[in-house]
């Protein structure tokens, strides 16, 4: 017990970072033996260090990040518009097929409207939302990976999220989570300080997922995109998504500084990042791969949980009580403090259903707006538009959507991972309430901040 | 007088090995396995030891411990496979387990497995286990990749900035093991004996190191590397410190 007391007090008059610079003098020292005694004839390890020097300099680093961003963003959104709207038509000529076959076996109205408007439109929803860009965005981000691109992206990250007292694998973690969070929980695995795992699982949510990936998409491009000239549309609506994934990078790193200066605190430990040859991707592979192992696997996921909660929002749309359905009985309620927050009761509503899989709210608040009387036909992202307008949306409502969508509470699958890594309900409920509270305060500020320059203003 | 405190001393290896959980006869002596992940060294474990394995986990660790035996002439050696690890700071489980078995764990030698195709990276760790122990053998692995990358290394030429025996080999096809295995039994039996290089590090933190080193070299009594330690107090790493001057009985200088 002694030297332990003893020691816990030893100062060797050097500063923290002693060990950088110990670390520093014996990469320095291999770099100048090796240099001495090996020789290289070929090429490629040349350009792997030239295209490295470059992808994480600190000039152009950051910037080529960026654009390679955008690009997917770009391509997903663009490319999507087409299937899209195929599947549209091809879900409401269905729908029509459907209502034909109930009517001819002569199927009891409540059994029609909970199989027909209920399942059935729940999961047309969600395909059509969802396949689209999943199926354009995932082969493209598989094919980076493929590239060896994403341990640069750590690389580049790492020096942040030290500053922020946080391990810089943790940006590998997080470029999990734009996959799927409850992946990026897991890959947290491969950061061995614990206090530093922590951080790292609690703060994945704030990166966009697939599930959530989709609603920013089509809201940004409806929204943001639509209300400008279509050669601007696109592009803008590429910029908000950017914007917003940004804004959970910038959240990520905050959130992960707070929690090192207070429940966490801690010096972040350094590692070896081991920057993997490039390869060429083999292309084939990737596509299949990426529509197998997580376009129909995500997509899966998403109708099973969306077929369940299409019947449920249906039936709390069409049971009564006092000439008034649950659903509006419940958006009611959650109003006032929807508004403060610049939403209204059935987004709420829809966040709070849509808890077992981020990919349902969308289409939840459809099935809300649309049960509650507007029965448009929906067959486009246009009608979709119009749906939304109806029901008193502006670019702030889609813009507050789209901030709660990325600070909120991770969806059921993720809390169940944390619960399983960490061992704790402590850190769970914790994971679910940091981002929670994020999103409203934001909101709130926002939101409220707005009104009161208006007030002044005008 | 002279015989009774080799007894002891050899006894107290045996109980030090015993820690690690190290399973072998008392005549056997051992050897570490060390090196960054995928440079072969479970090739290198398992050609030199064949079925000759044993693995368990490190006592008190969830990290996989394997060894094993092998024969060189009549003399016994025990390998153990330590973590594959990029550097010895002591940053994970595996890094700790690493660094624990070479500094306290006293194999009689230890191979450094390294990568031919990306020796500059690999460097970095045989340079830190060099500052734990000098019984160091580098072996130079995965020879016929980096020969059609293009890339050739002058063995004699490292061997001599290192201060170390260093054996080039293809351990898939078995190439090199032997002349590794002649070697080790070299260094084993001090019928070699390598002169490490030192790595210099900034003045203050060499200043700070002289200023230690005697009092250390007295504390410390050949038992451990007195630069080596000096610069882990000079890194803060209390942790460690604790263990060592656990291990050499010795009240610490600065405890009140």
């Amino acid at each position: 017990m002694g030297p332990v007391k003893a020691v816990r007090g030893l100062d060797s008059g050097f500063n923290d970072d002693v060990n950088d610079r110990m670390v520093s003098s014996i990469y320095r020292q291999a770099e100048v033996i090796a240099s001495s005694c090996v020789k290289m004839a070929g090429s490629s390890i040349d350009l792997d260090r030239k295209i490295d020097d470059i992808l994480t300099s600190k000039i152009y680093g950051y910037p080529i990040m960026l654009l390679l961003l955008s690009l997917i963003f770009w391509i997903t959104l663009v490319g999507a518009k087409y299937p899209a709207e195929a599947l549209y038509t091809l879900f409401f000529w269905g729908e029509e097929r459907l209502t034909e076959l109930c009517l001819f076996l002569g199927i009891e109205d409540w059994l029609y409207g909970l199989l027909i408007l209920g399942v059935y439109r729940g999961l047309a929803w969600v395909v059509a939302v969802m396949l689209p860009p999943m199926a354009i965005f995932f082969p493209l981000f598989t094919l980076l990976e493929d590239l060896g691109y994403l341990p640069r992206v750590a690389f580049n990250l790492d020096s942040i999220f030290k500053r922020a007292g946080a391990h810089g694998k943790q940006s590998l973690t997080m470029s999990m989570g734009f996959g799927c969070n409850a992946a990026g929980v897991i890959a947290c695995r491969i950061i061995d300080s614990p206090r530093e795992r922590l951080i790292a699982i609690l703060t994945n949510n704030f990166v966009p997922c697939n599930g959530r990936f989709p609603t920013l998409i089509a809201l940004s491009s409806i929204f943001i995109g639509g209300a400008l000239a279509a050669s601007f549309g696109s592009m803008a609506a590429v910029l908000s998504v950017v914007g917003m994934v940004l804004i959970g990078i910038s959240v990520t790193l905050g959130v992960s500084w707070l929690l090192s200066k207070t429940l966490l605190k801690g010096v972040p430990s350094s590692f070896t990042l081991e920057l993997p040859p490039y390869r060429k991707p083999q292309i084939a592979k990737v596509i299949v791969r990426s529509i197998f192992d997580r376009t129909i696997f995500v997509l899966m996921r998403a109708v099973k949980v969306a077929a369940p909660a299409g019947a449920v929002v249906w039936l709390l749309a069409n049971v009564h009580t006092g000439g008034v359905s649950l659903l509006t009985h419940s958006a009611n309620f959650l109003e006032p403090f929807a508004r403060l927050m610049g939403l209204d009761g059935m987004i709420l509503m829809a966040f709070i259903l849509g808890m077992p899989a981020n990919e349902i709210v969308l289409p939840i608040m459809i099935m809300g707006y649309m049960a509650e009387g507007a029965m448009l036909e929906l067959d486009s992202l246009m009608a979709l538009k119009g749906l939304l307008l109806d029901n008193g949306w502006t670019l702030m409502t889609a813009l507050s959507v789209m901030l709660f969508s990325l600070l909120h509470y991770p969806c059921g699958t993720t809390l169940l991972t944390i619960k399983k890594e960490t061992q704790s309900w402590k850190w769970t409920i914790l994971a679910a309430v940091i981002p929670l509270l994020a999103g409203i305060v934001v909101l709130i500020v926002l939101n409220q901040g707005i009104l009161v320059v208006q007030s002044i203003l005008f | 007088m002279r015989r009774s405190t080799e007894n002891s001393s050899t006894k107290v290896q045996e109980l030090v090995k015993k820690r690690f959980n190290v399973i072998k006869s008392p005549d056997s002596l051992v050897v570490a396995l060390a090196g960054n992940p995928n440079t072969g060294k479970s090739t290198i474990f398992n050609t030199l030891t064949g079925l000759k394995q044993h693995t368990g986990n490190w006592p008190g660790k969830t990290v996989v411990q394997a060894q094993g035996s092998f024969l060189v002439g009549s003399q016994k050696y025990t390998i153990v496979d330590l973590p594959g690890t990029y550097s010895l700071l002591a940053n994970s489980v595996e890094e700790t387990v690493a660094r624990d078995f070479l500094c306290f764990g006293r194999p009689e030698a230890a191979i450094v497995v390294v990568d031919a195709t990306c020796l500059e990276r690999n460097l970095n760790l045989v340079l830190q286990i060099m500052e734990i122990t000098s019984k160091v053998v580098v072996s130079i692995n995965l020879m016929d990749e980096a020969q059609r990358k293009g890339i050739s290394i002058d063995n004699k030429k490292l061997e001599s900035q290192l201060g170390v025996p260093v054996v080039p080999t293809v351990a898939r096809i078995g190439q090199g093991i032997e002349e590794l295995v002649q070697m080790v039994h070299k260094v084993a039996r001090n019928e070699v004996i390598p002169k490490p290089r030192i790595v210099c590090y900034d003045p203050d933190i060499e200043d700070a190191v002289a200023e230690m080193t005697p009092n250390l070299e007295k504390i410390l009594d050949g038992r451990f590397n007195p630069r080596w330690v000096a610069l882990r107090i000079i890194a803060g790493d209390s942790n460690l410190i604790n263990q060592i001057f656990e291990a050499c009985e010795v009240s610490l200088p600065w405890a009140q």
